[in-house]
């Protein structure tokens, strides 16, 4: 089963700065134990844009979809054979990247 | 109540958990197993009166309701099921042995307590799934509306599934955090019915401190070397065997003080008892207790005496020190307070009490304290206001009672 693992940062009382090292460290580990699929940082929801081509005409807008405190920093997709070994990977990942971390289903 | 019915009521109490265990163990679906049990209950009644009850209402139940999930899978013919119907088919593994039955039960009731669920819809899911009882029985329990309580649960079972949460028995190292979990959730469907919350309620909930005894019960069977689950077992035999003396005939809460004790229930105080010595011999050899085991053993100090005076304050004041360092809860402090105050003297719990308010303000048992300290003192204008004030928050019929009545003996 597929996870999608997001880092979720906050604004106004942002995790540490200086974890890349540890991250790097910690997706060695998921390679070699299989559970890594993907992983990606992202740079700043201001560099997002919008689309929305449902009516007659594609309309960009800057800016992410939603504006909030709370935000997605960074994303993970997991092979793994259940709930259980996925949270207890996301225990381990939210203390690595010091920030909070949501594991969600794939369909 | 006919011998039919009353066989039918017996088989629902002993193997409904069973039942759906096997069938969620089978069809890796808690959907169809709840369903199909459910059915083969509904089929036993009309059967059984027709031809009598089976020898072995257990596999009749078990037999009947795997026959209704392969039907439910094969009329429903999903593309997802054809491979779980290739497995039914194929499926020639003989019955399991009792013991590995048993075991199916541990794990409906780990995977209804697990900790991605939120605890109300772990509650809900364990009085269903594991309990047996229906979604309005359990809508009414929590005074939420039936259609709300069934959103919870279905909810509750596609997160399940969809997140991929898994049927086992956590792994020793897991299963420390685990167990508390399923705790916690028994603990609370029993504190809702001991102090029933709602105006238009009973006082105590015989019925959900009852199912709550009774899974505790399993659950100490099951896991009979588990201290905690030994704590909460005599936690909750103790308090119950004070029910009937807790509220007088007029519906009013009965303080500990006034209950007469010789209403109390001998049986599950002796049973109660018992536990809670084997927990003392184990802290004894070197186990440190947990919260429920040492909340039990206060309550045997309790049961123990032949009144308030006979109590053993310093026994309770020291058994709350001990819970203080495992669980910072101001609710506990309070309690510690209440002891400290036979102990001590009221004077030096009300200032304990006091330096609890900004934690505890909106909490009706802070105010009720509080209130019957300042009587104590003689200070009856303040402790009116604190007795104003915990009407206002109490939310148990016969409490409120209680609380009105103290409050109008006031000069």
């Amino acid at each position: 089963m597929q996870y999608l693992v997001s880092v979720i940062d906050d604004k106004s009382n942002p995790g540490s700065t200086d974890r890349q090292p540890a991250i790097s460290a910690f997706n060695e580990r998921l390679i070699a134990q299989g559970y890594w699929v993907f992983a990606g940082g992202l740079a700043d929801t201001e560099a997002a844009t919008v689309i929305d081509n449902r009516g007659e005409q594609a309309v960009f807008s800057d800016g992410p979809f939603v504006e909030s405190k709370e935000y997605l920093a960074g994303v993970w997709v997991w092979e793994a054979p259940d709930l259980d070994v996925a949270l207890k990977l996301a225990a381990e990942a939210s203390k690595v990247c010091d920030r909070k971390i949501e594991v969600r289903p794939f369909q | 109540m006919s011998d039919v019915e009353e066989a039918v009521t017996r088989a629902h109490r002993d193997e409904w958990a069973r039942v759906v265990a096997a069938l969620t163990r089978r069809f890796g679906d808690l959907d169809i197993a709840e369903e199909a049990a459910a059915e083969a209950f509904a089929t036993a009644v009309e059967r059984w009166r027709a031809g009598g009850v089976p020898p072995n209402p257990g596999a009749w139940l078990t037999t009947t309701a795997t026959r209704k999930a392969i039907d439910r899978i094969r009329r429903e013919n999903k593309r997802d099921d054809r491979q779980k119907e290739a497995q039914m088919v194929y499926d020639n593994t003989p019955p399991e042995p009792l013991g590995a039955i048993d075991d199916e039960r541990l794990r409906l009731i780990f995977t209804c307590c697990h900790p991605a669920l939120a605890m109300e819809a772990r509650v809900a899911l364990t009085l269903r799934m594991v309990g047996g009882l229906t979604v309005p029985e359990i809508a009414r329990a929590f005074l939420v509306q039936e259609t709300a309580m069934e959103k919870r649960i279905t909810r509750a079972k596609a997160k399940i599934k969809a997140a991929r949460i898994p049927y086992r028995i956590p792994s020793a190292e897991d299963l420390p955090a685990r167990i508390s979990g399923v705790l916690a959730a028994l603990f609370l469907v029993f504190n809702e019915g001991y102090l029933a919350t709602g105006s238009g309620t009973e006082p105590v909930r015989h019925d959900l401190t009852a199912e709550a005894i009774r899974l505790t019960r399993l659950i100490r069977a099951l896991m009979p070397d588990n201290g905690e689950a030994a704590g909460l077992l005599a936690l909750m035999l103790l308090t119950e065997a004070r029910r009937t003396a807790r509220v007088s005939s007029s519906g009013e809460l009965v303080s500990l003080d006034e209950q007469v004790r010789g209403g109390w229930d001998a049986a599950l105080i002796a049973e109660g008892h018992r536990l809670v010595r084997e927990r003392l011999a184990a802290a004894a050899a070197g186990e440190a207790p947990g919260r429920y085991q040492i909340l039990a053993a206060i309550n045997a100090v309790h049961t123990s005496a032949r009144d308030i005076r006979d109590t053993d304050w310093s026994q309770v004041v020291a058994l709350y020190d001990q819970l203080v360092h495992l669980d910072p809860s101001p609710i506990i402090a309070l309690n510690r307070a209440i002891a400290v105050a036979e102990l001590d003297g009221p004077e030096v719990a009300l200032a304990a009490v006091d330096s609890l308010e900004h934690r505890l303000a909106g909490y009706h048992a802070y105010h009720t304290t509080r209130a019957d300290l300042l009587r104590r003192l003689g200070r009856s204008q303040q402790s009116r206001a604190a007795y104003d004030k915990a009407i206002e928050l109490a939310g148990n019929t016969a409490e409120t009672a209680y609380l009105t009545r103290r409050r109008d003996q006031l000069r």
